[in-house]
């Protein structure tokens, strides 16, 4: 049976009291590719923390439902183990872990989500195949698992990772938030094959990006234009092509609130927030 | 558990009916005299000293304590060793408060004319290596404690691994505290020309919360082109106040891998001195060390560079949570000869609350002018946005700390060559990681 991850007027501010997101609402279907645009800073990357529960941020008016069940009552943990997953835009190091042995946590987590601490991990063989497999398709060196987490790894590696831990934790819903940057050419175009072959039809796909690429082997269902913490338009792929082509001149004159919004935003920005 | 020690406490009197009790050699009572003479007219140490100032000992009652009631051997269950598991030993010594339990040595060792049991024990029947080695790394009078202990000490364990001599199966050396129990033991390593071996060494009280005294000694004497592995688990209850003076002697072309991990102890007052004696050592200093509740753990650590060419490098890692606390004073001292040092020390800690507190003081004292000499400390703390990160791949909070600590200790964990510490060192700071909000 197919789950929708739905979103009603969430609001967002951070801990201290800055309003970021103003009522977004949004419903992604197993299966569907969603792609969210919009300007630097107008929201996107705190719409994906806000769905995981970062604790930097709080949610102050609306919902968060994953199949009727209440996201926003969930520990991140949780959500995870719930089937939702968020690509990181800047992924977090964590020195002395290995990528193999973090992942196999995760993994297994999220797949018994009633596993215990301390209860047994998947089997290191088993494991260890599945993700062999994977960063073969992935085309990823075996030394990468060896690794430690995001330690010392280049924009594009940590993508490629986040990509890797994607294909292990096949969740039902997916955020990606902009996945593609910093990724080469070929390894843009084999991302956006495999976050394809990964999703199939059990998935459903939130892409945040501010290039066409990932969108070649996902082609959106929807497209949405979000500006000043609030979803203005929705569209289809055809909507994707056009901002990508003319920019979001049109968006701002079309919204002048939002516009107003989100010039304001920016005017309180922590010096170097980009 | 019945209790092994008198608490006449550390008087005259007492101290008489100790040496009468003991029957030892002359020579060994008249070392012991000395010391006491140096502990009476010795100062406690205050927070005036140099080296005491971050360590506020003037809740110690010392009197509450008292020597060893006799050599008589203890009885009773011994503790499980936690370094030991899966490991074939050359040999094993246990005492409780200082009192030998048990002492066995693998005949195949023995009969190569290696040694090693209670230093009670071989004191009386191999009064010569004992004699001519003693107190060689160690100075009764370096302060209150030093002393005490030189005049005091008693149970201990003797490792003599002669000239060439290759022993391939760790020994293992475990001693216990009852509850307001007194360990005083002593350790004496003697590793003469070209020999090798691994002593893993533990201390651990048989009550959980139990008080205790713990006044140590540790003597490493690493023979020329000698090797030695020596681990140093320190796993008291956290009622145990310890003193300790640990020095090692590398001579030429020696080797030592020191790894030193403290859990334990409500406060501890260590000096590690590495002292390289001869060209061409080298000694590698590792430190884990995990704190919790109002533990207080100061090092005072010394490398020094005697000899030209040697290569000294420490590392010492530390967490802390709760309201513990951690000091770490570091010393690397090249002496005017020591041309062609190699010295290395650092120190990193990691903060798992707000309330813990870590003070890192890396000192260097050169001078030779052909030496390469670097230290470093850091201090952190566990980054949230890191925890969120594992969170989000379905890591609990407790996990994703553990996992963060596990990390941090690595580098320490790496350079361990031994799997059984490094297995058992884990599973123990594990366990101590506590759920944070
Ligand atoms: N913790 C925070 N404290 C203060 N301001 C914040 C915080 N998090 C986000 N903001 C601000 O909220 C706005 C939206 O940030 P967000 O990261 O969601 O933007 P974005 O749409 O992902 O931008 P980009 O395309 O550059 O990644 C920005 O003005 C940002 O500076
Ligand atoms: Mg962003």
């Amino acid at each position: 049976m197919s789950e929708t991850l739905k979103i009603k007027d969430l609001h967002v501010s951070t801990t201290d009291g800055k309003e970021i997101l103003r009522g977004v609402n949004l419903e992604i279907k197993q299966g569907e590719v969603h792609a969210l645009m919009g300007p630097n800073g107008s929201g996107k990357s705190t719409l994906g923390y806000a769905i995981m529960g970062h604790p930097g941020y709080e949610v102050t008016q609306g919902s968060i439902t994953l199949d009727g069940k209440d996201v926003l009552a969930m520990e991140p943990n949780e959500r995870a183990r719930a089937g939702i997953f968020l690509a990181f835009q800047r992924p977090m190091a964590i020195p002395g872990v290995k990528m193999a042995d973090f992942l196999r946590h995760a993994a297994t987590n999220v797949r018994r989500p009633d596993r215990k601490e301390g209860e047994e991990l998947i089997p290191m063989r088993e494991f260890r195949k599945e993700l062999n497999q994977k960063m073969e398709q992935l085309r990823m060196d075996k030394e990468f698992a060896r690794r430690y987490v995001n330690d010392g790894f280049s924009g594009g590696e940590m993508k490629r990772a986040e990509i890797l831990q994607l294909a292990m934790l096949r969740p039902k819903f997916a955020i990606l938030d902009e996945t593609d940057s910093g990724l080469d050419v070929d390894a843009v175009r084999l991302a956006s094959q495999s976050i394809a072959d990964i999703g199939g039809k059990d998935m459903g796909i939130l892409i945040i990006t501010h290039h066409e690429h990932l969108l070649e082997h996902n082609r959106p269902d929807f497209t949405h234009v979000i500006l000043g913490g609030r979803i203005v338009e929705t569209g289809g792929p055809e909507l994707a092509l056009e901002l990508h082509k003319q920019g979001y001149d049109r968006i701002r004159a079309a919204y002048p609130e939002a516009a107003a919004a989100d010039a304001a935003l920016k005017e309180n920005e922590p010096a170097g927030a980009h | 558990m019945s209790v092994t020690t008198t608490a006449a406490g550390f008087t005259q009197e007492s101290f008489e009916r100790f040496v009468a009790q003991r029957n030892e050699p002359g020579w060994l009572r008249e070392l012991r005299r000395e010391a006491w003479q140096k502990f009476e007219s010795l100062p406690m140490p205050s927070q005036r000293d140099e080296e005491w100032m971050r360590t506020d000992i003037r809740t110690l009652r010392l009197q509450k304590f008292g020597f060893s009631s006799d050599g008589s051997p203890s009885a009773g269950a011994a503790p499980d060793g936690l370094l030991t598991h899966g490991v074939e030993l050359g040999g094993q010594t246990i005492a409780i408060d200082s009192r030998p339990h048990t002492a066995r040595l693998n005949e195949k060792w023995a009969a190569k004319g290696v040694l090693f049991g209670s230093l009670d024990e071989l004191a009386a029947s191999h009064g010569e290596v004992v004699k001519k080695h003693l107190f060689r790394a160690f100075t009764p009078g370096y302060d209150r404690f030093a002393a005490l202990h030189a005049a005091a000490w008693s149970g201990g364990t003797l490792l003599y691994v002669p000239r060439g001599v290759t022993v391939d199966e760790p020994f293992h050396m475990l001693s216990a505290l009852s509850s307001g129990g007194v360990d005083m033991g002593h350790t004496l390593v003697i590793l003469e020309d070209g020999a090798e071996a691994t002593l893993l060494a533990e201390t651990t009280s048989l009550v959980e919360g139990g008080a205790g005294l713990h006044v140590g000694g540790i003597e490493l004497l690493v023979g020329p082109r000698a090797r030695l592995r020596y681990v140093n688990f320190q796993n008291w209850s956290a009622g145990v106040w310890h003193f300790a003076h640990q020095k090692a002697l590398v001579d030429s072309d020696a080797s030592l891998q020191w790894t030193i991990a403290a859990l334990g102890a409500k406060l501890a007052k260590v000096n590690q001195h590495v002292a390289l004696t001869g060209p061409g050592a080298t000694a590698q200093v590792n430190g884990v060390m995990f704190t919790e509740g109002k533990q207080h753990l100061a090092y005072n650590t010394l490398q020094h560079h005697e000899a030209s060419q040697c290569r000294s490098d420490l590392l010492y890692k530390a967490a802390l949570q709760d309201d513990s606390r951690t000091v770490w004073r570091g010393m690397i001292r090249v002496d005017e000869g020591a041309q062609k040092t190699d010295g290395y020390q650092r120190n990193d800690n990691l903060m798992l609350s707000e309330h813990s507190r870590s003070d890192s003081i890396p000192g260097l004292e050169i001078l030779a002018d052909d030496v390469r000499c670097t230290h470093g400390s850091t201090t952190g703390r566990v980054d949230d946005e890191q925890l969120f990160y594992a969170r989000c791949r379905g890591l609990t909070r407790k996990e994703a700390v553990r996992m963060v600590v596990t990390g941090f200790f690595q580098q320490v964990f790496d350079r361990i060559t031994i799997e059984s510490v490094r297995e058992a060192l884990g599973l123990a700071i594990a366990r101590r990681i506590r759920e944070y909000e």
